[in-house]
């Protein structure tokens, strides 16, 4: 069975099983030498792709669900879409989300997700409470941050290698609408940029559309986005119910585009036009363009045609963020690589082993994969490096050993606790191959 | 709430099936033999959508619990929904009767006596609806599970039947054929991709055609075509095609 992820690179040809139980899981688990668990593969790269997959799709059921504290428990295969259809309605909205509402719990935790409130919200794991994992003996291990804490630590953020998440329990946040307050705010280049982040830091949601192509003056010049959950009295009287939105019609790219279609002249153009299009202004809008606005167009990925794409995410700490974009944003600039979408976003605290984000700025930018955008990223690993940065391990198919295991300075404790729940090394992905060894 | 019954709930249509009417606000009685599953698929039903959901230990084979069983219900359905079957081996049934009365029980007789009565209950409260999953196989029987089709084809009589006997209580009853679904039920068996349906679309044609009174359909659609030109080939040239 030929098996991508969200990039379309690398594909694998894997054996896939579904297991439908909590015993088949095991089952799974003990006849295998080496295994990952995969969920709905948004990853982008190689971190759920080996040659024996176990899917958690089939793991599908709500379990419980606290209407007083908003804890709910799932099994890991429940996708985020499935949350927010069951629960929107009846006040409850996810604490954390990614930019797609089509991952699994199960995947969530393992990426560790953040979305744009972390500056004040942190990510995903910030909210579960409990999780269930199967180890590699077969064991149904229960962990939180009092049980067997370092299972628990090492699993949010460990990609799937402590072993596989088969139930989380997880509090959702209470709302009072489906909708949100939005404003906009355009700056015309990277200082004004940083300024208008740092001081808008008190709104919920916030992350910058950033036109990477932009020369001299206008490096860096963007359109903010700020948001925050609409209160009952702010929308307008039309909406009958405050907690319903309209059901929106999604296309679907039809095919593969032909890999000429994104160049440097149509990225650049579509930055420009994009960067025109946004005028500063207030707005209420309901929850799904503002958190999802690439999921009304299905299998997106293939615009970037078969040769496959990635996504170059890192995060710079916070004292070397200014400089240290400036320098990444001139030497893509000079590249004449353009991404066709650049997202720049403030961080807060993190906690965590594995965990990606950390106090400071992150940038995420899509290439297509070529020769030049390969070499251009060995140069940028150079830069991150060199500025105290690390890359998103749910974004990556290419890093090296070298640039893990700087980024990452807790990478040593999460090895010593994979040691010991994993002594044969039966979970690992085509990446933890690469960045591990 | 009005509840639904869905009898071979353990069935891979049963999960996007119950979604659609607990969406539309029916109560959900999910019966089937597997009843750990069904349990933790009615509990789901309960959080995902805030209706009433319960299950049923329930062997469509065993008729003479099945009045018992009906009476147990803690409401009566407005609705039955027959899921139950299987395909069961054609090779075995051959050379033993006691595999084809296997396959008769729980793709015909069985959902028959279950069925029976419904729709006595139905009749003379004259409300409701009845919906029965037969399958194409059953328009013409072939070499490869003429005892399955010869099953199916005796309860697509039966409902028409049914229907006829229940129209004048205002009672409807619904046959679908499916064609190829990717279920269980043929895991392993290759079937052409482009025809076959996952359980959703299954599902949410059933559900459509139901909620819109229609006494037969076909899922999906284009099985009308396949099967009309099927069944025009006459039985001399057809027993010389060496069908599979």
């Amino acid at each position: 069975m030929k098996i991508k992820n969200w990039g379309n690179y690398p594909i694998v040809d894997a054996e896939m099983v579904s297991p439908s139980s909590v015993m088949e899981v095991k089952k799974a688990v003990c006849e295998s030498n080496e295994l990952i668990a995969r969920g709905l593969g948004r990853s982008y790269g190689d971190s759920s792709l080996n040659q024996k997959i176990v899917s958690t799709l089939k793991l599908n059921h709500f379990l419980a669900f606290d209407e007083q504290s908003g804890l709910l428990t799932c099994e890991a295969g429940i996708s985020l879409a499935e949350i927010l259809d069951a629960f929107v309605p009846r006040g409850w909205f996810l604490p954390v989300t990614p930019g797609t509402k089509f991952v699994t719990i199960g995947g969530a935790i393992a990426a560790d997700v953040h979305g744009k409130n972390h500056h004040v919200a942190g990510s995903f794991s910030t909210y579960v409470d409990t999780l269930k994992i199967i180890v590699s003996s077969g064991d149904i291990i229960n962990c939180s941050r009092t049980v067997h804490p370092e299972l628990f630590w090492a699993t949010c953020g460990g990609m799937g290698l402590t072993g596989v998440i088969i139930e989380a329990s997880f509090y959702l946040k209470p709302i009072e609408t489906a909708y949100i307050r939005q404003r906009v705010i355009k700056t015309k280049n990277l200082a004004e940029t940083f300024e208008a982040f740092e001081n808008n830091k008190g709104w919920t949601y916030s992350v910058a559309w950033i036109d990477c192509l932009s020369k001299e003056d206008a490096l860096g010049r963007s359109a903010l986005i700020l948001g925050e959950h609409a209160l009952k009295d702010e929308i307008r009287y039309r909406y009958r119910n405050p907690l319903l939105i309209e059901k929106k019609f999604f296309i679907r790219a039809p095919f593969y585009f032909p890999d000429f279609i994104l160049n440097t002249h149509t990225v650049k153009l579509f930055n420009e036009l994009r960067y025109r299009t946004y005028r500063d202004h207030d707005t209420i809008v309901d929850y799904e363009p503002f958190f999802y606005p690439l999921d009304s167009i299905r299998e997106w990925n293939k615009i970037y045609g078969k040769r496959g794409f990635t996504q170059y995410q890192f995060v710079l700490p916070r004292e070397t963020s200014e400089e240290g974009l400036r320098k990444i944003l001139q030497r893509i600039s000079e590249s004449g690589e353009g991404s066709f979408l650049a997202v720049l976003k403030l961080f807060g605290k993190q906690e965590g082993l594995l965990s990606f984000p950390k106090e400071g700025y992150t940038l995420a930018l899509d290439f297509p994969i070529t020769e030049r955008t390969m070499k251009l990223f060995n140069e940028l690993d150079a830069l991150v490096q060199n500025f105290g940065g690390r890359l998103y391990l749910a974004k990556d198919v290419r890093m090296n050993k070298d640039v893990f295991s700087q980024g990452y300075e807790n990478l040593k404790q999460f090895v010593d606790i994979k040691q010991h729940y994993d002594p044969a090394n039966k979970f690992h992905s085509l990446q933890s191959k690469r960045i591990m060894g | 709430m009005k509840y639904i019954l869905i009898i071979g709930a353990g069935s891979d249509i049963a999960r996007p099936l119950s979604y659609l009417y607990a969406k539309a606000g029916y109560g959900i009685y999910l019966a089937s033999r597997n009843y750990e599953k069904l349990t933790r698929d009615a509990n789901d039903l309960k959080i995902r959508y805030g209706i009433d959901a319960a299950a049923f230990l329930f062997d469509v084979t065993e008729a003479t619990t099945h009045q018992s069983f009906y009476q147990s219900l803690p409401e009566k359905p407005f609705g039955v929904i027959c899921l139950a079957g299987i395909l069961g081996d054609q090779k075995k049934a051959e050379a033993e009767f006691a595999e084809t009365k296997n396959i008769f029980d729980a793709n015909f007789s069985g959902c028959v006596s279950i069925i029976n009565i419904i729709a006595n209950d139905l009749e003379q409260r004259r409300e409701g609806f009845i919906v029965g999953v037969s399958s194409v196989a059953g328009e013409r029987g072939r070499k490869s599970n003429y005892i399955y089709a010869a099953a199916k084809a005796g309860f697509t009589t039966y409902l028409s039947g049914l229907r006829n006997r229940l129209f004048s209580s205002h009672v409807q009853v619904l046959t679908v054929h499916p064609g190829f679904i990717r279920t269980k039920m043929i895991e392993g068996r290759n079937t052409p991709e482009m025809i076959t349906a996952t359980p959703e679309t299954v599902a949410k044609d059933l559900f459509h055609a139901q909620q819109n009174g229609k006494d037969f359909i076909y899922s999906q659609w284009f099985w009308r075509y396949i099967m009309f030109a099927f069944t025009m080939i006459p039985e001399s040239m057809v027993k010389k095609l060496d069908l599979k």
